[in-house]
Formats: C-alpha cells, structure tokens, sequence
C-alpha cells in the first residue's frame, strides 16, 4: 500500500482523472510483453508536461518509493513490468514531436512519441530514423531509450544509442541535467553520458526530451529471399555473405515453424516447404546497389538454396518484411504462451548453435521457432508452451536458461536487443564477474541512492550463484508478483 | 615523477592501490593529454601492447589499450576490414586506449559514426583498484551498463583502460575524393548540409576553411566515396554533376589515384594541416552552429569534419579560445601543444559527478 501522505501529495499534483488507483484502472499496467509475470502497482499517473514527471520523480525519491517508467509495455524482458505497490508513470501522453529540422538532420522528441511515427515525419523530407525494432508501430521512443533497442538493421547502422544526440532527463532523485549536444559527436568532450544513459533500463531516471539523428532515406533496396532445406545450409550462406566484404543492410533468417506461422497470420507467400529462409537486403545509393547485387547474386545461386527470389518492387519487399516483423505475433496463433530469447552467439557458430536448440526443444518435448537476426549473431527463439499445462512454463523457461548458457559459452551475450530486465537477472552473474557487477552497482548507487528507479530490474537479488530457475521466481515466492 | 609500465592488466592494480595520484598514457602523441607535473605516478600504457584476439568473420578484435592503432589497422587490412571512423593521429603512434579514452575519430565518422559507435568491450582499473569488465566480444550485447560508451572521452579520468574490443567493417574495396571549392564558407557549408539529406552513401564529408581567399576560394568541401569500383567513377560523375546544378560550386577536382586519394585522407588524418608549436583544438559543434563559430575565430587555420558537426581549431595556445568558446556555449578540448585543459563551457557534469564517486571516489585520476 502507498502511503496516505505520498498519495496526498500526489493528487496534489495529478488531478483525478489522471491518477489511476482502482484495480480496474491499474489491471493494464499490470504486465508488459513479458506476459508471464505481472505485479499490481500501487497507482499509475498519467503526466502531460515534463514538469509532472520531474514532481512525481522527486515525490517519489522524497517518499522513497520505487517507480517505473512506462511506454507501450512492448518490453519483452519484463523491463516495463511494475513495482508490487510502486508507481508507474505511464508516458504515452508526452507523444509530441518538437522539433523536425531537416537541414540539420535530428528531431526532437517526448518519451511517449511512438518510433514509426518519426520515420513517418522525416518521409517527406526524405529521412528516416533507422532503429526499427519489429513493434516499431507501437513501441515508443523512451523505452527504446531504456532498453537500447535494435532492430533488423542494427549490423550497418547500431541500436538505438546510435542514433542518440542528446538527452534532457531527471534522475532517479529529481535533479534534471541534459546529456550531450546537438553535434552528432554528442558529449564529444568528456565521458559519453548519453552512451551511458542509454541501454540503462531505466534504473538511472527517465528521458524527458530526445534528440534523434535523421539519416537520408536509402535510394535503392535490394531484398532477396532465399529458401533452404535446411538450417545449416542456410547458416553456411549467412557465413558466406559475411565473408564476400559485402555490408547489407539486414540478414535475417527463419526456421521452419517460424515461417508456418508467419504465413498462417500475414501470407507473406513465402516458398512452400521451406526448413529455413534468409533475407538478405542491399541498401544504398543505386549505383552502389546494382553492383553489389551482381556480386551477391552469384554467392547466393551457390548457397545451396532451392529458391531464391528478388523483391521486384516496394510491395513485395513489404511483403517480405511482414512476415519477418509478424513473426513473434504469428507464433502466437500457434501456441496460446510463449516466452522470446534473445541470446547473440558469434555468428560463426549460427549453426551449431541452432542445431543444440533443436535438442534442446526435443529434450524438453517443446515446440521452439527461430527468428533471428543472422548478420548480428542474434538469436530470437521462440519457445511455445502451454500455461494451464502444470509446470509448462518452468520447462520453457528451464529450456531458455539452457539456451543463454549456450550463448554465454560460446562467447556471446544473454541479450542483443531486449535487455536483462525482469526475465534475465539470474543470468547476468553467468556473463560477469562479481567485480563487473559491483562496479555497475557502484554506479547505480551513486545515482539512485534510494534504489527507487525501476527497482529489482537487471541486478540479480543477492549475490546467490545459482538462481533457482525451476518452480518459484524468488519474487512470486515472496508473493510479491505472481503469474497470469 | 615515477613512471610506471604494466605489461600485464594484473600490473595496474598495485600500482593504483599504492599511488596517491595516477595519471595514465599511451604513446603520447596527444602531449596536451599526457603532460603532467612531478607529482603525479604516471602509467605508461605503451608495453600493455597487442592484439588479444582478433575474428575476421565475427567483424570483432580485441587488444591491450598500449596496442598502437596503426598496428589493428594494419592486422585489420590483411582482411580487407578497418575501423571506419579513421582513428586519428595514427601515423603519430596513437593506441587503442588513447583514441578511446581522448574520444578521437577523423574523417571516416561521417558515414558509420565514430569511437563510440564500434567500441564493444572495455576491461579497466577503477580507483579504487578495482579490474573490471564491461560489454561483450559480439558485435550486439545490451547486458549491463553500457560502461564502454561511457569511457570514449572518459580522458583517464574514471579509470585506466587495459583492454579495449572493437566491431570492425569490411573496408570498401576502392575509393574517389571529390574536392569542390566555394568562394565562401556559407555556400560550403549550404552545399554539405544539402548533400547530407541526399541518399548519396558518403565515407567522409569535410569541409576545409582556407582562410584567406585564393583566387576567390574561401573553403572547399572534401567528399569520399567508397565501394566497388565497377561503381565509383558513374557515382562520382553523379555526384559532380548534382553539385555543379544544385551548388555554387567555383571548381573541383577528382582525386582518382589512390595513392593521391588515401594521401590526401592520410594527412587529414594525420592533422598535418596543423602549423609547427600550435595547439590542435577538438571542438564538437552542431552544423547549424559552423558560420557563427567560424566568424568570430581570427586567423586559425581550421578544418570541419564529420559534416560540419566537429571543428578541428589550430591555435597559439588553446586557452586563446576561451572567449569564443564561453559566447558560443561550446567546448573545447586541447590534443597538442602544451596544455591539456579543457576549455569552454561543459554539460551533463551532474551525471558525470556521480559516475566518478562511484569509480574514483578518492579523486586519484584527477578531476571529472
């Protein structure tokens, strides 16, 4: 429960109407994408100008009680999921785009701005934002922010913090600064403040006022769709791509399931009886494109692949992008739960590493569909469970922690792009030592000395080396969040 | 003033544990940087050298911090790769480390972004002694604070680098430059800014102050392109084309040879363009803000880079822009010559504050 003076206060500052305390009001911020788990708030508020989410940040800080920032909820690590009796500033109402200046190239926006909508600004200007992760129609720009998020064209261009100029935020105990400059060198002198800020999950404060670069929009893309009948195969031609010194914009693969799905839900018309498809996109200046394609085109035709298609026009490149962006949604037509990985591995390993995940599916009798961002390495396995079966949800996950360590010991990461959050904390320690973890706690502390931003996400509780991942999360136990 | 020289990331702790002040360095060609008085212990990073691991086909490598930039960049090139955001002051033996932690990228920024954008992995010694890991060895990781970042420009002062990993990018196979001269900066910088929102694929767009007039040439704009060569002589023909119709442009010139055109980036590069005894002044500004810095700087020479967003600033001594610096809100930071302040006004100290009581509480590398 919140304390008598703490909502006092805050209804000082939120008239009614945007101060959600009912269970009905509070049940849509009870989740996020992360849908296993969800955890009731204390209250949610509702802010319209930067200066009410300063007032709450610092009314919270004062009291001592731990926030989250919150978007669209599109956070697949749980990283949105709230705090069991905290408040949850929701920033869908700060969602106006300041300033455009194409000469310049950037745009500033607010937190709640949702990331297509930029790129729809730019367009007739002939710009584009180029982070696009695939809830790019409905994920918003801070939690971009929060999370560094990335997208299918992260190997060219970077995540999110890439693109990143500046950034007006209030830290976790109210003291409002601005992190870099309108200069696409940022800080330029000094630390990197805006590298660090960004990619924090939250945990540092929230960002008020974003100022993104606008890159010109590519005048020529080059898709081509490739089927194989198999994945190792598939995998072999990612390898081969990667060698040739070519530098595409995406290379995106899908595995069987994945592709069912994907053309159940979108009818991408994919080819039929496909074990695995890559996506391979040329972008840039035509020219360019016209060669680099006849270079590609023979390494494809030797791939092994039983069909390979050039997109012919803007429609079917679209079309293909669907199915791929669809993918996650797909799947869940398939199966009525599923939890999403996000492990990288070096790419080199690609097909040893899908080969274990097929054993792994096998060993513990669950469906897993692979949708993946091959150039990066970056693994989205989808495993598929059904939540009513009693003890369904620990396998999946039991089956997601085999895979992360897979990916810690082939030398990769637990996440690429969806962050530790919520679903991922008992990992971290696999992929650090207790030194790295205390220095990033160092630097939590110093911030947030109060623990109050975005409080239990990242940091494993307590320093126990092996976290149970079967039966209860430590939280639920404590009854402090439960499941659907 | 003792010298200290790990060979070794297990060297540097000891050695921060027992100094009171620690002050670290590379090769020393940034001298504003690495100058210090007698009192400071002082960690040459010069034999922490070599490249830790280095995967062609991960587009990742990983070194000691000593490890000179121009000894990746010739293990990278045996693998058509580079780091594309040109680390400056190669040729004058700058490290991994150093380019890092002073925040250093030439002309190749434009395209890909620089220092920050290919920085993977750091390993450190805080204050406290502390060696530490942050970031991955894959060219995608969002685990943990993204601690990498945040050294780039970090200047020794939160910690000392011991090892540093990179994403790398295939290198184009060729290259063109494009020289095109305006009668005055106005029309150089309107050309770049406009070149900017085409979808012309540019490696480096820097703008060149000549200073005083030649032959009514005021600055001139040095494009890059790169890729395939099948491709490069009908995209520079574009590209001159679109300039002549769209631009004021007075004349241009191709530099088609390479050894002409890699030359020509070299000493860029190489700020070779710096007059002998002068300071070289890294001041990061928005394009928006080139023709009003640039009218109340005097006779310097100077040179803009990265689309007008970083102005490169030659001058007596650095402290001479103070001035400028504190009207136009800007900042400035001195590379050579013989002070290693920074100069102007500085933003985001708040953050920046805290990170360091939690790195270097005991202030032993010196202030934020």
């Amino acid at each position: 429960m919140l304390s008598q003076a703490f909502m006092t206060q805050l209804a000082r500052l939120y008239p009614a109407q945007r101060l959600l305390t009912r269970p009905a009001q509070l049940a849509t911020y009870e989740s996020d994408a992360l849908t296993a788990f969800h955890a009731r708030p204390g209250a949610v508020v509702l802010p319209e100008t930067e200066a009410e989410v300063i007032a709450a940040v610092r009314l919270c800080h004062q009291h001592a009680i731990p926030f989250v920032a919150r978007g669209s909820g599109t956070s697949l690590s749980g990283g949105s999921l709230p705090i069991h009796d905290g408040l949850v500033i929701a920033l869908n109402r700060l969602n106006r785009i300041v300033r455009l200046d194409p000469e310049q190239r950037l745009a500033v926006v607010q937190p709640g701005v949702i990331n297509l909508s930029i790129s729809q600004a730019a367009e007739p200007y002939g710009l584009t934002y180029a982070p696009d992760p695939s809830s790019q129609s409905v994920c918003t720009i801070g939690g971009n922010i929060a999370f560094n998020s990335g997208g299918a064209h992260c190997l060219k261009y970077g995540m999110t913090s890439n693109h990143i100029l500046k950034l007006k935020v209030v830290l976790a105990d109210g003291e409002v600064t601005t992190l870099g400059s309108d200069s696409l060198d940022g800080c330029g002198v000094g630390p990197d403040l805006v590298g660090l800020f960004v990619g924090s999950e939250g945990l540092f404060g929230i960002a008020l006022e974003i100022t993104v670069r606008l890159l010109p929009r590519p005048e020529r893309y080059c898709t081509i769709l490739a089927a194989y009948h198999d994945l190792e195969t598939a995998g072999h031609a990612v390898a081969a791509v990667v060698a040739s010194g070519l530098l595409p914009g995406a290379i995106e693969m899908m595995d069987r399931l994945a592709i069912q799905a994907a053309e159940a839900a979108v009818h991408a018309n994919y080819p039929a009886g496909a074990a695995a498809l890559l996506i391979v996109e040329l972008e840039g200046e035509a020219n360019q494109v016209d060669e680099e394609l006849a270079a590609l085109r023979p390494i494809i035709a030797a791939s092994g692949a039983y069909e390979v298609r050039l997109a012919q026009d803007a429609e079917e490149r679209a079309r293909i992008w669907k199915g791929r962006k669809g993918a996650f949604s797909a799947v869940g037509r398939l199966s009525p739960d599923y939890v999403v990985q996000d492990g990288v591995v070096p790419r080199s390993h690609l097909g040893p590493a899908l080969k274990e995940i097929q054993r792994l599916s096998a060993h513990y009798q669950l469906s897993v569909a692979n949708v993946f961002h091959a150039g990066d390495g970056n693994l989205h396995p989808l495993i598929l469970y059904n939540g009513q079966e009693p003890g369904a949800l620990e396998r999946a996950e039991a089956l997601a922690g085999e895979i992360l360590d897979m990916c810690i010991q082939l030398g990769g990461s637990i996440t690429g792009e969806h962050g530790v959050g919520m679903e991922k904390r008992a990992h971290l320690p696999r992929m650090f030592e207790a030194v790295d973890l205390a220095v990033m706690r160092d630097i939590r502390r110093q911030i947030d000395p109060l623990e109050v931003a975005n409080r239990g996400k990242m940091f494993p509780e307590g320093e126990a080396p092996a976290q149970r991942r079967h039966g209860l999360h430590p939280l639920e136990a404590q009854g402090i969040i439960s499941r659907m | 003033m003792p010298i200290e020289q790990p060979t070794t990331p297990a060297d540097v702790p000891p050695i921060v544990q027992t100094a009171a002040q620690v002050r670290v360095r590379g090769a020393g060609s940034k001298p504003a940087l690495s100058t210090w008085d007698e009192t400071v212990t002082v960690v040459d990073c010069s034999r922490l050298s070599g490249i830790l691991a280095y995967k062609p086909e991960e587009y990742v490598f990983s070194a000691y911090a000593g490890t000179p930039a121009a000894e990746a960049a010739a293990a990278l090139a045996q693998h058509g790769q580079h780091l594309p955001f040109d680390p400056l002051l190669i040729a004058q033996g700058a490290t991994l480390g150093g380019t890092v932690a002073a925040n250093l990228s030439g002309s190749g920024r434009y395209r890909y972004g620089g220092v920050r954008d290919f920085i993977l992995g750091v390993r450190f010694v805080d204050g406290a002694g502390r060696l530490a890991r942050a970031g991955g060895q894959v060219v995608k990781n969002a685990a943990g604070f993204d601690l990498p970042k945040f050294f780039v420009g970090s200047l020794g002062r939160y910690g000392i680098l011991v090892e540093v990993a990179f994403k790398v990018f295939p290198r184009p196979p060729a290259y063109t430059t494009l020289l095109a001269s305006y009668g005055d900066l106005g029309h150089a910088l309107s050309a770049a800014l406009r070149l900017g929102a085409t979808p012309f694929d540019m490696e480096g767009l820097d703008i060149e102050g000549v200073g005083s007039e030649e032959g009514g040439v005021a600055a001139r704009l040095a494009i890059r392109l790169g890729g395939l060569s099948e491709a490069l002589p009908a995209r520079l023909a574009r590209l001159a084309t679109y300039l002549s119709a769209h631009t004021p442009v007075v004349a241009m010139q191709r530099l088609t040879q390479r050894e002409a055109e890699e030359g020509y980036w070299a000493a860029v590069n190489g700020c070779h363009w710096v007059p002998a005894g002068q300071t070289l002044v890294k001041v990061p500004l928005a394009a928006g803000q080139v023709l009003a810095f640039d009218r109340r700087l005097g006779t310097n020479r100077r040179r803009y880079s990265a689309g007008g967003h970083i102005a490169w600033v030659a001058a007596p001594d650095a402290l001479s822009l103070q001035p400028v610096l504190e009207e136009m809100q800007l900042v400035g930071l001195p590379l050579t010559g013989a002070t290693g302040e920074i100069v102007g006004r500085r933003s985001g100290l708040a953050l920046a504050q805290r990170v360091k009581q939690a790195l270097d509480p005991a202030g032993k590398f010196g202030p934020v």
